[in-house]
């Protein structure tokens, strides 16, 4: 499985890795035939640059220059170099479904008996055998996008998760992604999550690297639907290898009087990137949404994301902070759309940047585009230095500068962080936001 | 020996000269009052001596059990017994203060080579000094300072004096924005922690505070250096004539 990418071209490269893994990716007919008009769609439009507004603080051709060939399927020493990584970031009390170099691994997943109204599939096994209304939904995606489009026409496997109208899921569920390859490649996964009417559940996501993995390219794309009246808490971990690369996206539809309330962090990754869209398709809907990046080194990481207010009376509050360490670069790109018919929409954007280093760098760009006469938006950024007048407070009272330091930019990260409900999750978010504290001191 | 010697200080910031040419011993076990207008420097002597900075030394030493306090960062200092009981202590959000008031005295106690101290022994300790000070347990669950009246500040002061216990505390102006009643609180904190070995040195520009802290010296400090030097009696002369005569000297 070992593609020789002679040509330097990003296109053509990945073109003889996506000949080489078609008969690896699963599906056919129709399922084919979308993946390979994402693959075209992608072809066209190559790698994105920073000449394409919604990429230009993250040149993916510079930062990335090709897609990697498609990672093998694990081995037995890739599985439990993986199974050894799962000890670090396994959470206490979820179930825990499993993904190895974008494969799900039985193994390592717990498949239990599930509660009543719990169901849980993997991409392949639906995209081989399940319906074709399901399939369709599963690669319908937006092919404007090229790298959508790559993951679409790429992606190998994924979990499927359904959950039926009025259950409520009392255990979280932990989707883990370890990358355990061997020599560098790419992984693609896309999954479903379907929360029916009524329903509420608390969905984990973890991107992590087991020891000793080689440089990486892990490009996932989640397709949510949370129900009418339904709840959904969400969290996303991005702790992937610092020579990896992240590229990924959500399409999240919201009904009526649905809740989100979700929490990512990312503190890995060479080059990440998030592209979360969040629809409204029901009115009375509310998304509360709070981002963390702990970057430093080189690290670049990009959250763009798209709310969009299509029906009146919803509510969205988005608070992206950033720690940016050494010569990182954070960047938030927050579009927030109200279309003329969403009427009462109250929708508010909030980014705050703590740079800890001259050399650190953060991009805000909030992009407000209201088409509705009767609505509260608003938007606002904060970028800056940790408070000199209460770092010489700690200092005072005993605590070394890095340790002072240590505990402001807790106590920034914290307000964040206490947007979790669960109590074991925050726990699990507090004890990675502590590693990266202490790597830093 | 002396626990602070403060010789001959001269201070600058940015291009002005604040302190020139100011000294002060202070002995273990006693109680120095600062009194002056304002503008005097005495807020700046205070900050030299815990080490804030922005403030350029250029020239005289300061002395702290004879080692060169100059050369200490802030918080060594912090661990040596400094203890500067700010003007306006500084709120900080999401820091509970329960977990600031162990990391720091923990941190105070490793840099000085003693153990840490476990939960329990902390938590008793606290609950003492605090209730002696009348601050309710659920303040101490409140990110720091937040939302803190200013009793509530100063009280949360002299609680950090009475757990750090401290060889030499500096109190700032502690009456500034407090009723008669929160400072008689306060000033009843400091009294407490007096003894033979803790001196203090108690900056204020009234003498109202001296009728609760008495003090065995007073100095009077104008345009950067003391003019004056005497006993508690000196404070209430200046109440009467003020301090327009040391100012036109």
């Amino acid at each position: 499985m070992n593609v020789v990418l002679a040509k330097t071209d990003t296109g053509r490269a990945v073109s003889t890795s996506f000949a080489f893994a078609r008969e690896r990716l699963p599906g056919s007919g129709k399922v084919a035939e979308q993946r390979r008009q994402a693959f075209e769609a992608f072809e066209r439009a190559g790698l994105p640059h920073r000449r394409i507004e919604d990429w230009k603080y993250t040149d993916l051709r510079a930062l990335m220059r090709e897609v990697l060939p498609l990672a093998a399927s694990p081995d037995t020493t890739a599985l439990s170099r993986a199974e050894a990584a799962l000890k670090l970031h396994a959470i206490e009390g979820t179930r825990r479904l499993v993904l190895v170099d974008g494969v799900f691994a039985p193994k390592l997943s717990d498949l239990g008996k599930g509660e009543k109204g719990f169901s849980v599939r993997t991409l392949r096994e639906v995209l081989e055998t399940g319906d074709g209304a399901l399939q369709g939904e599963l690669l319908a995606s937006d092919n404007s996008d090229p790298m959508i489009a790559l993951n679409t026409a790429m992606a190998t496997d994924g979990v499927v998760i359904e959950i039926a109208n009025g259950t409520v899921l009392e255990q979280p569920l932990h989707v883990v992604h370890v990358a355990s390859v061997g020599t560098p490649a790419a992984m693609f996964t896309r999954s479903l999550f379907r929360l029916g009417r009524d329903a509420s559940a608390t969905l984990v996501e973890s991107f992590v690297a087991a020891e000793g993995t080689e440089a990486y390219q892990a490009y996932d794309s989640l397709i949510v639907s949370v129900g009418d009246n339904a709840r959904l808490d969400h969290l996303r971990l991005v702790e992937d290898g610092l020579d990896a690369f992240n590229i990924a996206s959500a399409a999240v539809t919201l009904g009526a009087h649905a809740q989100l309330n979700t929490f990512g962090m990312v503190s890995g990754a060479s080059v990440s990137r998030y592209q979360p869209t969040i629809v409204f398709a029901g009115e009375g809907a509310r998304v509360d949404t709070n981002g963390v990046n702990l970057i430093k080194g080189r690290q670049h990481a990009d959250t763009t994301m798209f709310m969009d207010h299509a029906v009146p009376h919803c509510a969205s509050r988005e608070v992206f902070r950033a720690v940016i360490d050494d010569r990182a670069h954070s960047v938030f790109q927050g579009r927030i759309v109200v279309r003329p018919d969403a009427q009462k929409t109250d929708a508010k954007m909030m980014t705050r940047a703590l740079l800890l280093s001259d050399e650190a760098e953060a991009d805000n760009k909030p992009e407000l585009e209201i088409f509705a006469d009767d609505v509260t938006c608003g938007h606002g950024a904060t970028t800056g230095a940790l408070d000199e007048s209460l770092l010489f407070y700690l200092r005072a009272r005993g605590l070394p500068e890095r340790e002072a330091q240590a505990l402001l930019i807790q106590a920034f990260v914290g307000e964040a962080i206490e947007s979790i409900a669960n109590d074991s999750l925050r726990e699990h978010v507090i004890a990675a936001a502590q590693r990266w504290l202490e790597a830093r001191a | 020996m002396a626990l602070l010697e403060v010789k001959d200080l001269q201070v600058r910031v940015e291009d002005r000269e604040i302190l020139h040419g100011l000294s002060l011993t202070v002995n273990p076990g006693e109680v120095h009052a600062i009194m002056g207008p304002n503008g005097s420097g005495k807020s700046t002597l205070s900050h030299v001596i815990a080490g804030k900075p922005g403030y350029e030394v250029t020239g005289g030493q300061i002395l702290f059990r004879g080692e060169d306090l100059l050369e200490m960062e802030p918080d060594e200092r912090a661990a040596k017994g400094v203890f500067l009981a700010f003007q306006y202590p500084v709120e900080i959000p999401g820091v509970a203060t329960m977990n600031f008031l162990r990391t720091a005295l923990n941190a105070q106690r490793k840099a000085r080579g003693e153990s840490e101290y476990s939960t329990p022994d902390f938590l008793k300790k606290v609950r003492e000094v605090s209730k002696s000070l009348n601050i309710p347990q659920d303040m101490l669950k409140r990110g720091v300072n937040v939302g803190f009246s200013g009793g509530e500040k100063k009280r949360n002061e002299i609680l950090q004096m009475a757990l750090f216990e401290p060889s030499l505390c500096i109190l700032d102006e502690m009456d500034s924005g407090l009723d008669i009643d929160a400072l008689r609180i306060a000033a009843d904190g400091v009294n407490a922690l007096r003894s033979l070995e803790r001196a203090m040195v108690v900056i204020t520009h009234y003498q109202r505070l001296l009728n609760y802290i008495v003090p065995d010296y007073v100095h009077v400090m104008a345009k950067g250096s003391v003019v004056k030097t005497g006993g508690k009696e000196l404070a209430l002369q200046l109440e009467e004539s003020g301090y327009a005569q040391f100012e036109d000297a």
